[in-house]
């Protein structure tokens, strides 16, 4: 069963030595130490665990670890480069976007995807593309606000 | 106030305080120093060497932002900047006693001990300044955590510098704190201290502590409420490599280094239960509650004399589901025993509580049990009592090796203490000019808190079955599971109902409802905070049903009063209602943090829209028939009207709290915009597109 899967992850490369089987989100947080990517709902329902696959937001409760072999995996751990926030983190931080923070890392990591694709994203596009992602406590509107400003600033610059 | 009475005022058994308040008009006043705090200034405040200010208090930030407003009330009491003080909470060895974070308290009850600690702290600075500097207290002056001579500023030393990181061992009686017209910080908007660790990741919740050699618990549960445990043949789950099962009485838990690999060998369990669930679902369970006697908590004036001076009767039950609490974050621990001493790692709500749960669970002294609260994901009252920390206690105890549990989904939505649902039944009348002549009011399934705002009613009754808004009710033979507190217990069933037939009668009366409401006011806070959301949202009087699908509400939450206005569309083919605009005006007394309140603000209006419109628990024979999130609907991004936030300034009055208070008219604004949109009134929450399809056509 288990078997040994390489694939980059924050822009290094790692190779995890475990049942491919597995979901990426325990794999990240239990056998690589980030606990940055968190679990919601275990389903696919909630966002809580986002991460990027290639760009791509996909659930890591959902995706099979053998899923990323070959790819490249962006988590929250990898967002800031060298203590500086990436433009979406220091807008969520400008606009207290979060509450209890806990939906917060696969909120950032979705609205991240989007402007990187469409840095002037609309209103009705971010929320579009942030409506698998829960926040109980009710951040939305500051989030939204954020995501927009975050992509005024980027100005389709990544 | 002796200890005793306290605990019982403070409800140590039940977190909340249960007291009537109908007379709104002056805030609730708190002792200085509730006396179950440390009269030690030094047991909350630590200056270091550096400067810094470390502020240890038992209170927990679970996203409400307390954090930051009670750094806030130190941070101007010392003079010193917000950066500089550093927040330790809910440590049972480290931070001072508390009964709890909830119930809107940290700012309302807690502020003041905290203010008063602080206050003394920096008369003590000062006079250990002035010995130094060898002047007179009253000719110093201080900026920055730095004390100066005035007009000398050459001489100063910094508080640093005075302590030396030591404790200080001098004290004051009777210092005051400051005059609000001297606050530099306090009621100016102030950046979240928990910003950078949250957009970052860094922030540690429960689930994300890792001790070396932890095992992960998958807790065998029962299928349906009422059901116990019998047998468990566990033997294919242990063939398992790596798996472990600890039995420790009713608890079965599978371990495992990993816990997905734990859950996978649990699903392998083979278990056998017994016992004889409540035989209600969740639409016979409304029959059922109101079945049940009440217990007169009110009864003022005549209610027949009332009755035969009304030219019109209105009669109504209003009724409210079952409603998870649904954080995002599920119930986690981690426990730990070592070198004698048990230490759990919770997110829950009152850790002094859950500290004497644990010892009680495995018979220690409670000075050998210590709990720590990292971050919380959000609580709601959720996680008022700490199940998940016993569970990995007694697991951990057994196991010899630290142990974390976390509860999935399915169990979120199983072990949750719901908000009870209710039935409200009130029965009213109007004289021919349209005044209410009394009012009587029964309620079933929770208490009456918050059932009245003040308005004048000549005669009038209250009376409730059950206290199922508070914290460690069981529900004995009411609910068929646990129910609890759920933001601002028993206030959102109880303002939906009033603020529902409140719009009734108005439109009985042929008045515009907030004239309505106005004209059976007196009390110059609730008038201030309905005329504040008037002005905002621009409100235009008109009989309802307009046509427009405009609603108002007002509601109140310990000593914080708020309005709400709200603007809805109804899909007249469908029912479906989308809210395109909320206005919601609050009078919280003097503000701490505008932002944070404002925050609190938008978030109750957001998770308000879920109790209106679409939570309500689907359960049968003891089983709940929700588990997730995919038949559960909480708001999403796409449900998200305009929302406009007026802060109501009443620096003149003391703080009030502000977590729980703006949820509390979300189910009756949406109920009135809703009859105003289509003409048709909705006794029901959720306001699901059937029962407005349903009111339409009835």
């Amino acid at each position: 069963m288990t078997q040994t899967t390489s694939f980059n992850l924050n822009g290094k490369p790692v190779r995890v030595t475990a049942d491919p089987g597995r979901m990426l989100v325990w794999v990240l947080r239990h056998n690589l130490g980030l606990t940055g990517t968190k679990v919601g709902c275990g389903a696919g329902l909630c966002g809580a665990c986002t991460v990027l696959v290639n760009d791509e937001p996909v659930f890591s409760c959902s995706t099979p670890l053998e899923e990323v072999a070959g790819k490249s995996v962006l988590t929250i751990e990898g967002l800031d480069k060298d203590g500086a926030l990436h433009p979406v983190q220091r807008a969520f931080q400008e606009h207290s976007a979060f509450q209890c923070g806990y939906c917060t890392p696969g909120m950032i990591l979705g609205a991240y995807a989007l402007l990187k694709k469409k840095p002037r994203a609309t209103r009705a596009e971010i929320i579009e593309h942030l409506e698998g992602n829960l926040c109980r406590c009710g951040a939305h509107v500051r989030i939204v606000a954020a995501v927009e400003a975050a992509g005024k600033e980027m100005g389709g610059v990544l | 106030m002796k200890r005793r009475d306290f605990l019982k005022a403070t409800g140590a058994t039940g977190l909340f305080i249960l007291f009537r308040a109908s007379a709104l008009a002056a805030p609730q006043l708190v002792p200085t120093r509730p006396e179950l705090y440390p009269a030690d200034f030094n047991a909350y405040l630590r200056i270091g060497a550096d400067g810094r200010v470390g502020c240890f208090v038992g209170k927990v930030e679970m996203g409400q932002g307390n954090m930051t407003s009670l750094a806030m009330l130190a941070a101007e009491e010392l003079d010193v900047p917000l950066e500089r003080v550093d927040m330790l909470m809910g440590d049972t060895d480290l931070c001072p006693w508390d009964g709890g974070t909830g119930g809107s308290l940290s700012i309302w009850q807690f502020g003041p001990v905290l203010r008063g600690a602080a206050a003394e702290a920096r008369a003590v600075l000062m006079l250990m300044a002035g010995e130094r500097l060898k002047v007179a207290p009253d000719r110093l002056e201080v900026k920055a955590g730095v004390v100066s001579v005035k007009g000398d500023p050459t001489r100063q030393v910094g508080y640093g510098e005075l302590v030396q990181g030591r404790r200080i061992e001098r004290h004051l009686a009777d210092v005051k704190p400051k005059p609000v017209s001297a606050y530099t910080l306090v009621g100016r908007p102030a950046p979240r201290k928990d910003g950078l660790e949250k957009v970052t990741g860094r922030a540690r919740f429960s689930a994300d502590l890792a001790l070396p050699g932890t095992l992960h618990a998958c807790i065998v549960r029962p299928p349906a409420h009422g059901a116990t445990l019998r047998s468990a043949d566990t033997s294919a789950a242990e063939r398992m490599p790596g798996v472990r099962v600890v039995r420790d009485g009713d608890l079965v838990a599978v371990l495992h280094e990993f816990p997905d690999l734990a859950r996978q060998a649990a699903a392998l369990v083979k278990a056998s239960f017994a016992g004889a669930p409540m035989a209600q679902d969740d639409r016979t369970i409304y029959r059922h509650l109101a079945g049940k006697a009440g217990k007169v908590g009110v009864h003022e004036g005549d209610l027949q004399a009332g009755e035969a001076r009304a030219a019109t009767l209105v009669e109504a039950e209003y009724l409210n589901a079952y409603v998870a609490h649904a954080a995002i974050e599920p119930h986690a621990a981690v426990a730990q025993w070592k070198d004698g001493r048990m230490t759990v790692w919770a997110g829950v709500q009152a850790p002094f509580r859950v500290k004497a749960q644990v010892a009680e669970a495995l018979k220690l002294p409670a000075q050998q049990v210590r709990i720590i609260t990292p971050h919380i994901g959000g609580a709601f009252g959720g996680k008022a009592a700490g199940p998940q920390a016993v569970e990995a206690a007694r697991l951990a105890m057994k196991a010899g090796a630290p142990v974390q549990v976390v509860w999935d989904r399915r169990e979120e939505f199983f072990l949750d203490t719901f908000r009870p649902a209710a039935v409200v039944k009130i029965r009213s009348g109007l004289d021919p000019a349209g005044r209410i002549t009394f009012w009587d009011c029964h309620v079933a399934g929770t208490s009456d808190r918050e059932a009245e705002i003040g308005y004048d009613l000549p005669a009038k009754r209250f009376a409730s079955t059950g206290d199922g808004g508070d914290i460690g009710t069981t529900s004995a033979g009411l609910h068929p599971f646990a129910t609890g507190a759920w933001r601002a217990p028993a206030a959102n069933t109880n303002v939906f109902a009033r603020e529902s037939h409140m719009d009734t009668l108005a439109a009985k009366a042929k008045v515009d409802p907030l004239a309505f409401r106005l004209r059976h006011l007196t009390d110059r806070r609730v008038i201030g905070v309905l005329e504040a959301a008037a002005e905002k949202f621009g409100w235009v009087g008109a009989v309802a049903p307009s046509g427009r699908g405009v609603g108002v509400a007002c509601g109140s939450w310990r000593g914080t009063i708020v309005a709400a206005m709200a603007e809805v569309a109804v899909d007249r083919a469908t029912g479906a209602v989308r809210v395109k605009r909320v206005v919601l005006a609050q009078d919280m007394g003097l503000v701490i943090n505008p932002d944070g309140a404002r925050q609190q603000m938008e978030g109750a209006i957001t998770m308000g829209l879920g109790y209106a419109l679409s939570e309500g628990l689907r359960f049968k024979d003891g089983r709940i028939l929700d588990e997730n999130f995919d038949s559960y609907r909480i708001p999403r991004f796409s449900w998200l009207p305009a929302i406009e936030t007026v802060l109501v300034q009443r620096p003149d009055l003391q703080a009030q709290g502000g977590g729980e208070p703006p949820i509390v008219c979300m189910g009756a604004v949406l109920a009135n915009a809703i009859h105003d949109a289509v003409g048709a009134r909705v006794l029901e929450l959720p306001m699901t597109p059937e029962r407005v399809l349903a009111a339409m056509r009835s």
